[in-house]
């Protein structure tokens, strides 16, 4: 099978702004078309669109708005890692001779109708995601004896290196009392515990070994995929401490890459809510069950970004659709030594975990120089 | 016949397949493991509690039904423990939620 990389990428400020969701897609990719000189619309075969907007025929709007006229054109929906999944669709299309450039641009509003799982219904009147979220940190914090003091770690840690991230929502960093003493949205789950649904784009540009050259002199390599669903209902999870859905996805990924998760020198790791981040650290195998925190503790105090280097989407917001995106992009610019204030040094692989409605299902993707 | 036309007079209802005795949840009308087509039976209405937490002075619970139905219900009175066993005493839909109301058994 052929090499399949990452040639360019435009990314938009994460916000609260009220704009159009076609205004957010074209943003993002105008961005990539202007760092990306040897790009012409005429190169591009396929143009993938993530969102959960319910807009329709968005792939071919932003087509028509940008000029392009490609071969394929659709949208792709997957609740919270719609962004990896596109990536992923777009790496087939290169993989198997259909596509040999392809653009995957994400995007999603403030007021997203993606954040709630209508279908549900084993949730009850329970559908938001603070419902789970509270599910899960109480299960946590019961079967490993964690406290609320250590999970306002992961906060703490993922504000503070937003700070260095020019696109982040976050403003400002907060000390483990503000986190404890934010608004209470339930027993278990603090305000500054969770991510916050915002208006952001991404835009990311995937290409065949070949084509990847006329783009970048500097291409990085998507070298492992996994993808798991073990169903769509919350309720119908094994275990609510860890990510079955992930512990597949990561596995096969690393396999695909032939690496294991020791050579991997940085991570962007789906933290929706704060429990999220030590259940995904040890359901990807970074650490032992029952010892993300303590993972967590030793990256925050010293100051080492290894871990969500962007701010996670506690730190960055979380665009839904524009997510696992934003995330490769992390990634790829950690790989390129490009991450300014937030690079973690000679990082050579890295890691995406993109996962969708309490880890029903899971996107890893393993990324190389 | 259907789950959420007996779950609008409040009745509890589970789907089984025919064939291969499979509890299939979420409801449908066919098996999620042969695609038999189910057969309606009253269900049990008590479980235990999986998991809960609180909003306000609200308790929602995570609850296991017949081993195997998992939902989040309110519960009505009294304060919940892991493995607490538990009844629904009313359910139905409401604003187009299934709502389940529980209770301490």
């Amino acid at each position: 099978m052929s090499k399949v990389g990452i040639a360019s990428y435009g990314i938009t400020k994460f916000s609260m702004e009220d704009s159009k969701i076609e205004s957010v897609l074209l943003e993002s990719t105008k961005k990539l078309f202007d760092d990306t000189p040897n790009l012409s619309r005429k190169d591009i075969d396929a143009v993938l669109v993530s969102t959960n907007n319910n807009s329709k025929y968005l792939s071919a709007i932003l087509s028509e708005m940008s000029g392009i006229e490609p071969k394929i054109a659709h949208s792709i929906e997957s609740l919270c890692n719609s962004g990896t999944n596109s990536i992923v669709s777009a790496y087939s299309y290169i993989a198997s001779g259909l596509a040999d450039v392809v653009l995957v641009s994400g995007a999603e509003r403030y007021d997203s109708t993606g954040q709630i799982l209508e279908w549900d219904n084993s949730r009850g009147e329970f559908k938001h995601p603070i419902f789970w979220a509270s599910i899960f940190t109480k299960a946590y914090k019961r079967e490993f004896s964690i406290t609320d003091e250590q999970l306002a770690l992961v906060s703490a840690k993922n504000h503070k290196q937003s700070q260095h991230n020019p696109y982040a929502l976050s403003k400002k960093v907060y000390s483990l009392k503000e986190i404890i003493n934010s608004k209470k949205l339930t027993d278990d789950l603090r305000l500054l515990d969770c991510s916050r649904p915002c208006t952001g784009g991404a835009s990311i540009l995937l290409a065949s070994e070949d084509s990847c050259k006329k783009f970048t002199d500097n291409p990085i390599w998507i070298t492992g995929i996994g993808q798991k669903t073990m169903s769509a209902g919350f309720t119908k999870n094994m275990a609510f401490s860890s990510m079955e859905s992930t512990q597949y996805a990561a596995l096969s990924a690393l396999k695909m890459s032939k690496h294991s998760v020791m050579d991997v020198n940085v991570a962007e790791v789906h933290d929706a809510f704060a429990v999220c981040e030590p259940m995904a650290l040890e359901s990807i195998g970074f650490t032992d069950k029952g010892k993300g925190m303590d993972m967590i503790k030793e990256l925050h105090t010293t100051n080492n970004f290894k871990i969500n280097p962007r701010g996670g989407l506690i730190g960055a917001g979380h665009p839904l659709g524009a997510t696992g995106i934003a995330q490769t992009i992390e990634i790829t610019q950690q790989l390129q030594s490009n991450a300014e204030k937030r690079q973690v040094e000679n990082a050579k692989i890295g890691l995406v975990h993109n996962m969708s409605a309490a880890a029903t299902s899971s996107t890893v993707l393993v990324l190389e120089r | 016949m259907t789950f959420e036309s007996e779950l609008y007079k409040g009745n509890f209802t589970i789907a089984e397949c025919d064939k291969c005795k499979k509890i299939v949840w979420p409801p449908s009308e066919f098996c999620n493991n042969c695609f038999n087509q189910v057969i309606w039976r009253k269900g049990a209405c008590e479980g235990k509690i999986i998991e809960f937490s609180k909003k306000n002075n609200e308790y929602f619970c995570l609850i296991e039904i017949e081993n195997h139905i998992k939902v989040i219900g309110k519960m009505t009175s009294g304060i919940p423990i892991e493995g607490n066993k538990i009844k629904i005493d009313k359910c139905g839909i409401r604003e187009n939620n299934y709502f389940f109301e529980i209770s301490l058994i």
